[in-house]
């Protein structure tokens, strides 16, 4: 028996993410007195695979075929299923980020097992296996019970924090072969952007509603993001009018975040709104209006003219960093 | 080229959630239900291929798991401007049950390209779509911003961390879409109602399938810490809070 964890790596490389899926898969081993296996699929050095025992991974397991260079969501659930029946895990343990939504639900009918998706807590049942989870998109959340033998949870990022532990890990190179025919997918092109802190992975997130008024006004809240080393976000109009990219809106239908801290500027608060930002450990609120709704999730907040506000932040982050 | 749209019926976003039956079941009194945020995303987008006669998609079906109490927001399908629909008539256990009644759905009437959102706005699995994928042995692509066909081919925007690639899969694939598909809904014009209601709905029973998950008791998030008010001719003070009593900077 095992839990098994996969980890993404990005161009050979792992996250803060990584390492709390680990530190998450460790702690509900702990709870079913197994051990945790993790599994990394494509070209990932093996120095890089050694920091994954550094958050209680056992094995780790590196599969490197010809046909993972590219996502294909067929081919890497058939990698993870063959992994988790070999190594008889009872557990499966995924982000739930884009690369996770994609192949934990073919998972779960290859292996018929139950999914609990976006977990944010350790399961609060072993028997039957409960998990705790995020329904109607924040405004509640529900324990589900999984009835399967084996059972997939993803977890929500930034909802978990690192354990380190002494690394005893070994690595080893697993040939799985996969049926060449399953690899369908072709990519035509690829855009990237560099340098940009991505929204899901930042600590920090400064964000502007409608209340900045025109793109031009975003010079002070990328400036105080720069300062703080935080990610850039915005509400839905933002967005749709083009004042900002579209992956940078946040809410129901755009990104879901949990940043430790949410810095929400000239947005009204609406509930769209905080569906995708209320997993924030704080949210600070600059509005205009002392009645906006955004205050009541808010733990700090400023009521006063964002940019009138923004520019005297700016001087006292400065100075902080002197 | 055939394409299907899964669409799941929602409580509207603004609804206040409560909880009855010792807070295992959702409140359903006064709420107003609607077609999932993204899903109307997903019709909205196969309509527009279908209006533009270059990429030969000929008809736009939707497809929903409920009790007939679900059949207005199928209407409301329909009269956005989808040809037909199929409703299977089974309470939605689990997403594991509704994509087993997908997937039999779709094998007996055969689609091109079937189309889902990345979660329904209620339980929030973000799992309909790539099951169906899976129970069918067919390719899936998720987080899907875009789709476009060109000579016949479909194109897909998929979303990866930091950028997006443009991907293509031999047919019939699902496509599991997000925000970027269309830009706004497309919204129900006086014809539109007025034909919806003479538009084929087609009922099936369900299959024998299994539920694999539970819900069993929901709560409300719990309050927050009030907020406290810093005085806005001396922000600074907030980031003192933040770096000393909150500790996050
Ligand atoms: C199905 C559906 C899904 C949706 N999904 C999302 C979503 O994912 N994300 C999202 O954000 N929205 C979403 N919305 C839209 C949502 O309902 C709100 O309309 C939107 O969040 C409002 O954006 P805002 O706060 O920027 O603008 P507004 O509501 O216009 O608020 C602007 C705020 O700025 C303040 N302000 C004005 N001037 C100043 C100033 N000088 N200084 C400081 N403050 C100032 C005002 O007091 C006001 O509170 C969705 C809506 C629907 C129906």
């Amino acid at each position: 028996m095992s839990v098994l964890v996969y980890t993404q790596n990005w161009d050979g490389k792992f996250k803060k993410s990584s390492f709390e899926l680990v530190s998450y898969a460790s702690k509900v081993a702990d709870m079913l007195n197994v051990s945790v296996i993790a599994l990394s699929i494509g070209a990932v050095e093996n120095d890089e695979l050694k920091k994954l025992g550094n958050y209680g991974a056992g094995k780790i397991l590196n599969v490197n075929n010809e046909q993972c260079k590219i996502l294909d969501n067929q081919v890497y659930t058939n990698i993870i299923s063959q992994v988790a029946l070999k190594e008889k895990s009872s557990v499966i343990i995924i982000s739930n980020n884009n690369e996770g939504k994609a192949i934990a639900p073919r998972l779960s009918v290859s292996l018929k097992a139950g999914i609990g998706s976006g977990v944010s807590k350790l399961p609060v049942n072993l028997n039957p296996f409960t998990v705790y989870k995020r329904t109607y998109s924040g405004n509640a959340y529900a324990q589900v019970v999984i009835n399967s033998e084996i059972k997939i949870l993803t977890l929500a990022q930034n909802s978990f924090d690192l354990f380190e532990t002494t690394n005893n890990s070994v690595i080893e190179d697993l040939n799985i072969s996969v049926d060449s025919s399953l690899l369908k997918t072709e990519v035509k092109d690829v855009q990237k952007m560099a340098g940009k802190i991505l929204l899901t992975d930042a600590d920090i997130v400064v964000s502007g509603g409608r209340g900045m008024k025109s793109p031009d006004n975003w010079g002070p809240i990328v400036e105080l993001a720069g300062l703080l080393g935080a990610a850039t976000a915005c509400s839905r109009p933002v967005s749709d009018e083009g004042w900002r990219s579209h992956d940078e809106h946040t809410g129901q239908t755009g990104k879901i975040i949990a940043p430790n801290v949410y810095i929400a500027v000239g947005i009204s608060g609406a509930t769209q709104h905080l569906a995708g930002i209320s997993s924030s450990k704080y949210i600070v609120a600059i509005n205009s209006d002392k009645d906006a709704p955004i205050f009541e999730a808010a733990q700090y907040g400023i009521v006063g003219d964002a940019m009138k506000v923004l520019p005297k932040l700016i001087e006292a982050v400065k100075e902080l960093k002197k | 080229m055939k394409i299907l749209v899964c669409i799941s019926n929602v409580p509207d976003t603004t609804t206040k959630v409560k909880f009855v039956e010792a807070d295992t079941k959702f409140d359903t009194t006064g709420v107003q239900w609607v077609i999932n945020p993204w899903d109307e995303l997903s019709l909205t987008r196969a309509l527009e291929l279908k209006d533009d006669p270059s990429t030969g998609v000929k008809s736009v079906t939707v497809a929903h798991v409920g009790p007939a109490s679900s059949e207005p927001t199928i209407r409301k399908a329909l009269a956005i401007g989808a040809d037909d629909a199929i409703r299977v008539n089974t309470e939605p256990s689990d997403g594991y049950y509704v994509a087993s009644q997908l997937a039999e759905v779709i094998r007996k009437e055969q689609f091109d390209i079937i189309m889902c959102g990345i979660e329904s706005s209620d339980f929030n699995g973000s799992v309909t779509g790539g099951m169906i994928a899976e129970f069918m042995n067919i390719p899936s692509v998720s987080a899907v911003s875009g789709l476009k066909i060109e000579n016949g081919k479909p194109l897909l925007t998929r979303e990866i961390d930091g950028g997006r690639e443009t991907v293509s899969v031999p047919t019939p694939f699902v496509a599991i879409v997000q925000k970027g598909i269309a830009k706004e809904p497309r919204i129900a014009a006086m014809r539109g109602i007025m034909m919806a209601r003479t538009k084929p709905v087609k009922i099936y029973e369900p299959m024998e399938a299994q539920s694999l998950t539970k819900f069993i008791v929901f709560e409300k998030p719990r309050p927050r810490a009030a907020c406290k008010y810093i005085d806005a001719e001396n922000p600074g003070l907030l980031i003192q809070l933040l770096q000393n009593e909150a500790k996050v900077i």
